[in-house]
């Protein structure tokens, strides 16, 4: 079997055309730049107040746009071409284009039916008003579809992302397989790793890793940094009063956990937290509860991330059992939000009070329980017939690590914007109103800061990206064997300057799916703001 | 300003101290211990004779004690190993002299032994910290005054042509972490089968494989004993090795632009979010009606109060440069603090990590610090009180 070319026998028709509208969009760009400082504007106005259209200037931005719409349009051949007629007449790009038709049909189907209704989508469907949004969106959720269509249905691969075949090792791209048997798919479309596994299969199946850790992440970052945040930017007085109930009931807490802590800990250790705790009620009696937090927080900032992961991310942490006692603390606040959130709506109902947040809070927790729980691991509370999550010990750590690093971040951000908010006249009037604080932060404050915090949200998740690449990179965390990026691009990288294809393949990945996430932050900004 | 100062180090002081005490904690938890105890020994060792090894140097006792003698305001162990030697912190955890002292910790300006490089932490962290300090100057020359001008050419014309590609230029490099842009320049320019150096060989443009090297080893060589230089005075001269001799464009360019495209992104959107405001401002349209011409109103007028919300941003832009620098060390094998942070993290060198941490803790809110007393300066509306 003859290897592909990248093009196949099409691409000599094909591809001396992309090149020279590539050659000439390249040029206009230049040339547009300088023309940006050196001549004026296309349309300016005459000395009697009719527009007037500077000749140069609008035939080089009408060079750009239409290089640029050529270039569009050829590329979009390309995959169509691809698509119908396969790896055999349009070599690689063809092949992958033809595996990944199921995604370019549903991104068509997803795309037609938003810019058709997006007069009735909300903010989603003005993100089809901007360039910028669609690209970005175009890309995030190119990658969704492929984590959807590869990961769960087994569409898009072209072979199993962790078996070796013999005589591929770090092959070139296109490279026929050895012995592949009728049925079996006759290329490695993107050549092998230096374990002879396809890299192509290996990028589309790494996606998965990512696209599902990172968001969720982030929304567990986001749950404690509300929850934290909203009181901590809300409150001004201090949280405890002498000789109340709420300082008698912390006393209580406080003693007991002291006492258990000298009958388990080393004496020193000990001594320390009870000192710790007392200096803690003594602070939450004097100041604010923002001090208290913004401090802890701080400190968490000022630790250098790459550290963090370092101390926290290795297989002998993963056995004290640290991360686990990190994830009881971490995810149990979501299930305070959801409590408290629904508590402030539905206190004022007694008849459905108790289901609706009884309901909730219990199925939350169950749902807390099965994910903190598991079997050989020192928390191991639930039995194995109720678990409900298993997740692997790896992943627990990467993800644990990944919420407490960003925790605080969004929590600055969500102080600062309820400091922010908290002086507006609708906040006064809910006061007034005697509603309660918790309903002030949850129903009044928090709609109102949503749209900075979908930004931010969309921004974080990419940041969150790349932290679980580096994390990826370190060869901290996930085994080695993962196809998710980051560790794709660790293993490829000692043979960088050999064979470039198998680090090359996840990091344009990687970086497709932070810009996609990025562009479509900013056009959801640009959106957001028009209102 | 004094008073402010003052409680910011005393602040910076107590966030040294708890975080120390957490790094302290996780690399004496008992697995991080037997690693320790058997990378040094030998990875056969079995339970008891790991207990024994540790033992005798003394890491078998509570650790606010041990922190304590890290700290220098306990004295140091003195311990008889089961070889019949007298082990101490103060001798490298080897045998006593008669001239141990017994007081070894941070005040006392002695920061332990390394296990990894097998000389004491402080040489380390100096000689380390050196190199990359040489990386970080290479890479602030080329990303601040790069970023500055992106972002002033971008804001000047809110949504112009320029501004939009620009703007398009910044966010692709914001997404482009360090360990991706790494790969793809060596991909590209340090491959001697891929990218562009086969391609400018074959045209006979160069004479080498490759046009730039994918490892900045050569870059952070020791000094020759017998270096010297005419022109350079003498104390400068190790100085003037370390940033200008051994480095050069072809094995540093490439770790010094990966650090600085990720960097420079970020400090340019500030910048050009900064300049628009300052262009939509009440004194430049004043400055226009009075038919200033437009280069001098962004030279002259705005440029000074554009650039007071990049500096911020630029300070606070240090701490996160570390990760970068890590990443990059390790991609080009640049043997600075980076890599040493990855050497002691991987083989749990307490003493260099806990080293580690410190300085990269006072480089996070010293420059915090710096930024907030520097924005007072910059911008005489604001005031301390």
């Amino acid at each position: 079997m003859e290897p592909l070319t990248w093009t196949g026998p099409l691409g000599e028709l094909l591809n001396p055309l992309i090149r020279s509208v590539t050659f000439v969009f390249l040029i206009a760009i230049a040339v547009q730049v300088i023309a940006t400082i050196a001549l004026p504007r296309a349309r300016g106005f005459n000395p009697d107040g009719t527009i007037q259209i500077h000749f140069m200037t609008n035939i080089i931005n009408q060079g750009v746009r239409y290089s640029l719409y050529t270039f569009i349009i050829l590329l979009v051949l390309y995959l169509v071409i691809g698509a119908t007629l396969g790896a055999s007449s349009l070599g690689i790009i063809g092949g992958i284009s033809r595996q990944l038709l199921p995604i370019w049909v549903s991104m068509v189907a997803i795309f037609t039916a938003s810019i058709i209704f997006k007069r009735r989508l909300g903010l989603y469907g003005k993100l089809f008003d901007s360039p910028i949004g669609m690209t970005g969106f175009a890309l995030v959720i190119f990658w969704v579809l492929i984590t959807v269509l590869a990961g769960g249905l087994d569409l898009v691969v072209t072979h199993d992302e962790l078996s070796q075949v013999s005589g591929m090792k770090n092959k070139l791209p296109g490279t026929p397989v050895r012995g592949a048997e009728a049925g079996e798919y006759a290329h490695y479309l993107l050549g092998g790793d230096n374990l002879a596994r396809d890299v192509f299969s290996r990028a589309i199946k790494g996606s998965a890793i990512v696209i599902i850790i990172a968001p969720a992440a982030t929304l567990f970052a986001f749950m404690v940094g509300i929850t934290l945040g909203l009181p901590a930017g809300y409150y001004e007085s201090a949280p405890l009063k002498f000789k109340t109930r709420g300082f008698y009931l912390t006393s209580g807490i406080v003693i007991v956990f002291c006492v258990l802590m000298f009958a388990i800990a080393p004496i020193d250790i000990a001594i320390l937290l009870t000192i710790l705790s007392l200096l803690l009620i003594w602070m939450l009696l004097r100041t604010a509860v923002d001090t208290v937090i913004s401090f802890l927080a701080n400190l968490i900032l000022a630790f250098p991330v790459i550290l963090l992961f370092f101390l926290l991310v290795t297989p002998e942490i993963v056995k004290t059992g640290l991360p686990n006692y990190m994830a009881m603390i971490l995810f149990i606040f979501p299930v305070i939000f959801f409590g408290v959130l629904l508590n402030a709506r539905f206190h004022t109902r007694p008849d459905i009070r108790w289901w609706i947040v009884g309901g909730v809070t219990l199925i939350l927790f169950w749902f807390y329980l099965s994910m903190i729980s598991e079997i050989d691991s020192p928390v191991y509370i639930l039995p194995s017939f109720m678990d409900a999550i298993s997740l692997p010990s790896e992943i627990l750590v990467v993800f644990v690590s990944v919420v407490f690093v960003n925790s605080p971040t969004v929590f600055r951000i969500v102080r600062g914007l309820t400091l922010d908010i908290k002086t507006r006249d609708y906040v006064a009037a809910a006061q007034t109103r005697g509603e309660g604080s918790w309903y002030i932060m949850l129903w009044e404050i928090l709609p109102n800061v949503r749209g900075p915090l979908i930004v931010d949200f969309c921004l974080r998740i990419g940041y969150t990206t790349i932290l679980l690449g580096t994390l990826g990179f370190f060869g901290l965390g996930l085994e080695s064997e993962s196809p998710d990026w980051g560790t794709t691009i660790n293993a490829g990288r000692r043979l960088l300057s050999v064979a470039p294809v198998p680090a090359l393949v996840p990091a344009l990945a990687l970086m497709s799916l932070v810009l996609g996430l990025n562009l479509l932050a900013d056009g959801l900004r640009e959106e957001s703001l028009k209102d | 300003m004094g008073m402010f100062i003052l409680r910011r180090l005393s602040l910076m002081f107590l966030t040294a101290i708890c975080l120390t005490f957490v790094v302290f904690i996780m690399t004496n938890l008992p697995p991080n211990l037997e690693k320790l105890a058997k990378t040094q020994g030998n990875f056969r060792m079995s339970d008891a004779e790991v207990a024994s090894y540790l033992g005798d140097r003394g890491f078998n006792r509570p650790l606010t004690i041990k922190y304590g003698e890290w700290l220098g305001v306990v004295p140091s162990y003195k311990i008889e190993g089961r070889d019949g030697k007298i082990r101490s912190r103060c001798s490298a955890h080897g045998p006593v002299k008669d001239n141990t002292i017994n007081y070894c910790g941070v005040l006392q300006g002695y920061w332990g032994q390394s296990w990894v490089f097998k000389e004491p932490v402080a040489n380390v962290i100096d000689k380390r910290l050196t190199r990359t300090g040489a990386l970080m100057f290479w890479v602030f020359l080329l990303m601040i005054p790069g970023a500055l001008i992106l972002g002033v050419l971008a804001g000047m014309r809110e949504g112009s042509k320029l501004d939009r590609t620009l703007s398009t230029a910044t966010i692709t490099t914001t997404a482009t972490p360090e360990y991706v842009s790494g790969v793809i320049f060596i991909a590209l320019l340090a491959s001697s089968k891929f990218g562009l150096s086969p391609l400018l060989n074959s045209w006979g443009w160069t004479e080498k494989r490759t046009i730039l090297k994918g490892s900045a080893t050569s870059a952070s060589k020791d000094m020759p004993a017998e270096y010297d230089i005419s022109f350079v005075p003498q104390f400068l001269e190790g100085l003037w090795f370390r940033l200008i001799d051994a480095p050069n464009v072809e094995n540093f360019l490439l770790p010094v632009l990966t650090i600085a495209l990720y960097g420079m992104g970020y400090i340019a959107r500030m910048t050009r979010a900064s300049m628009a405001e300052v262009m939509t401002s009440q004194y430049i349209r004043t400055a226009r009606l009075k038919g200033v011409s437009f280069r001098n109103i962004v030279l002259r007028h705005a440029l000074r109060n554009a650039l007071i919300a990049p500096f911020t941003v630029i300070m606070l832009q240090i701490p996160w440069l570390l990760t970068g620098v890590v990443i990059v060390e390790t991609l080009f094998n640049y043997k600075g603090f980076g890599w040493a942070l990855v050497q002691a993290a991987s083989n749990n060198d307490m003493d260099l990590l806990l080293a580690v941490s410190v300085v990269s803790v006072v480089v996070v809110l010293l420059t915090q610090l710096i930024s907030d007393i520097g924005y007072v300066f910059l911008n005489p509306r604001i005031r301390i009180s």
